[in-house]
């Protein structure tokens, strides 16, 4: 068995509400008030986005043995895969958003806490407290039940990389509903003797409001998306203890730039849904990650496994991860397979299988193009005559979360696929490469006289820029062209994104087509003089 | 007539989002009432912290999104563009 919660105290404050600090008895109170009136099923969706109503949610739970259902992502297909793994289902909520079609129960007002000292409960380490679930390779999502104990482990693990002391507050970018801020925000506060704040800031400026409203130390929990946009808002941050980041890589020069001007340590946590946080390194210091106490790899042919503490089976890791010591290690990236755009995984092949799924693709594949920095974004190719880009991108954001829909999404007459089928990663980037766009730039200087107050890009430009596309890719001189046809079907104007396509036809000439959005620009065809 | 000064906002934000989210359509494809958020324009919470930071930049204002509501203020263009006028330091 162990506490809830470690605070010392009946007055230790263990949160800052909307309202100001909230007592260890005035939290117990409430969770207590709130196990006596949740519904009955035995599975909930606490979808909270007040951080306190959250981790009152989660203890209310917790005391009722009821269990914490933690989806990657709410879309309605998701939510009914949810209702099939557990059918009786509610949602705790305290906002105006609720998934159709679940019993829906609002947090409510709470009573102040009676004067009797109410005695922190003890929770035996082996009740199953949540279970996570991450997009899984064929479209169903995967269930990872989570122990008391082991999150336990995990969460006083983490402290010990941290700069914290007993009134540090945590103040978080990340929602307590995935895997990092579930670990990182609540449970580290709540086995820590740390206080959390209320907060779900989102603008530079609200993370730094939500700073300023509670006392120093402060601690920052965040993602590399929301410390760089904070970094260039250029807003000063008040004084900080302590800087988290996880979800994703965060480049040395942005950790850097945060500990010189904000004059405080940044410590990175790398984990998974899978196994819960396991490793921290400081960027500063040292491109290795260190393994948490307790934590070991188990390296086989078919790859790294981390093992030890509350991970048992032994997990197998996305990342691509090479052991230096027996607890550092450097991390090459992702594997193939596992897709991280700004900290929600989803596996390619799962997007795949889904893509394929849907009426009227007839062939399709995503693509990932190299990263080249902290948000980089999907696309995708699909043979769909009969679709437009608008019914397929509605369908697919039935199944998937919004970061992950196709951007580009190409309509090509078939996909580069080999002679034994297979769709080389070489073979999809050079179709995405061939597909250049070029946005008009607002002051090209044929727009005065072309025509003044209704610029218009002329078609010669437009050529041009097709014919110099078709040169650089098959290394023929622009002047060695000649063209056979060519239509001009819609005006291309300032600011318009052009997107150029090019193949060549069985008879040796090159067809192109400009498109914008939807919109037919121009099309010809041309070939090489003899 | 005089033009609406709003108007002349509204394009110079949509032409802002499109170059700085890389968007495959045109600034004057989006209407001024198309959500922006899911079935609308389809941008996500990575968009509009990007848009938010060229936004802040531009027109000297810092977006707060007070509690959850920053759906509201990215609701359509011209939920931000008054949002914009209403905060902008000339």
């Amino acid at each position: 068995m162990s506490p809830l919660i470690s605070h010392p105290h009946a007055i230790s404050i263990v949160a800052f509400s909307a309202d100001g600090p909230v007592t260890r008895q005035q939290f117990l109170s409430d969770a207590y008030q709130l196990a006596e009136k949740l519904p009955e099923g035995l599975h909930l969706l606490n979808l909270c986005s007040d951080r306190y109503h959250f981790s009152v949610g989660l203890a209310a739970a917790i005391l009722s043995s009821k269990v914490s259902l933690l989806p990657p992502t709410q879309t309605l297909e998701v939510i009914r895969q949810i209702r099939q793994f557990a059918p009786d289902v509610f949602c705790l909520t305290d906002n105006k958003q609720s998934p159709e079609g679940l019993l829906r129960f609002d947090y409510p007002a709470m009573l102040k806490a009676p004067i009797d000292e109410i005695a922190v409960p003890e929770i035996d380490e082996k009740q199953q407290i949540a279970i996570v679930f991450t997009s899984g390779s064929t479209g169903i999502p995967q269930p990872h039940p989570k122990s008391w104990g082991g999150l336990v482990d995990s969460v006083r693990a983490e402290a010990r990389r941290l700069e914290a002391s007993e009134s540090s507050v945590l103040i978080a970018t990340v929602p307590p509903q995935h895997m990092y801020g579930f670990e990182s925000t609540v449970l580290m506060a709540w086995c820590n003797s740390l206080a959390l704040s209320h907060a779900q800031p989102f603008f530079p400026a609200d993370i730094c409001d939500a700073l300023a409203s509670v006392p120093a130390p402060r601690v920052l929990i965040s993602s590399p998306l929301h410390l760089r946009t904070l970094l260039n808002s250029g807003l000063e941050v008040p004084e900080l203890q302590h800087v988290m980041s996880a979800t994703a890589p965060l480049a040395e020069e942005i950790a850097r730039e945060i500990e010189t001007n904000w004059n405080c340590p940044l410590t990175e946590i790398y984990g998974s849904t899978e196994t819960g946080q396991i490793a921290s390194r400081r960027p500063t210091r040292s491109p290795a990650w260190q393994l948490f106490p307790g934590i070991e790899w188990i390296v086989e042919n078919s790859g790294v496994q981390a093992s030890g503490l509350h991970i048992d089976p032994p997990v197998l890791m996305n990342d691509a991860i090479e052991p230096v010591s027996e607890d550092l290690f450097l991390l090459h990236g992702r594997m193939a397979d596992m897709i991280n755009i700004a900290g929600k995984r989803h596996s390619l092949s799962g997007l795949n299988h889904l893509l394929n799924s849907l009426t009227g693709v007839l062939d399709g594949a995503f693509y990932m193009p190299d990263e080249t920095s902290d948000v980089t974004r999907l696309a995708a190719a699909v043979v769909a005559p009969d679709m437009d880009a608008e019914t397929l991108l509605a369908a697919l954001r039935k199944h998937l979360d919004p970061v992950f829909l196709p951007r580009p999404l190409l309509f090509v007459d078939a996909l580069p696929r080999n002679s034994t089928g297979k769709l080389p990663h070489s073979a999809l980037k050079a179709l995405f490469q061939e597909h250049h766009t070029w946005t008009v730039p607002t002051n090209h200087p044929a727009f005065p006289g072309h025509f003044p107050e209704h610029p218009i890009l002329p078609g010669v430009v437009l050529l041009d820029e097709a014919l110099q596309r078709i040169s650089d890719k098959h290394g023929i001189p622009p002047d060695r062209f000649e063209i056979s046809s060519v239509k001009f079907t819609s005006p291309a104007r300032p600011g318009d994104r052009l997107l150029f396509q090019h193949k060549t036809q069985p008879n040796g000439t090159m067809r192109f087509d400009i498109t914008s959005g939807p919109r037919k620009i121009a099309s010809g065809s041309i070939s090489e003089k003899s | 007539m005089q033009d609406n000064p709003n108007s002349a906002l509204q394009r110079e934000v949509a032409q802002l989002m499109v170059e700085c989210l890389n968007l495959e359509i045109t600034a004057d494809q989006i209407s001024p009432d198309t959500p922006l958020y899911g079935d609308g324009l389809g941008l996500d919470s990575i968009d509009i912290l990007e848009i938010s930071l060229t936004i802040s930049k531009r027109y000297g204002l810092q977006l707060r999104s007070d509690g959850a509501d920053n759906q509201q203020i990215f609701g359509s263009l011209r939920s931000l563009c008054t949002y914009i006028a209403a905060h902008r330091t000339p």
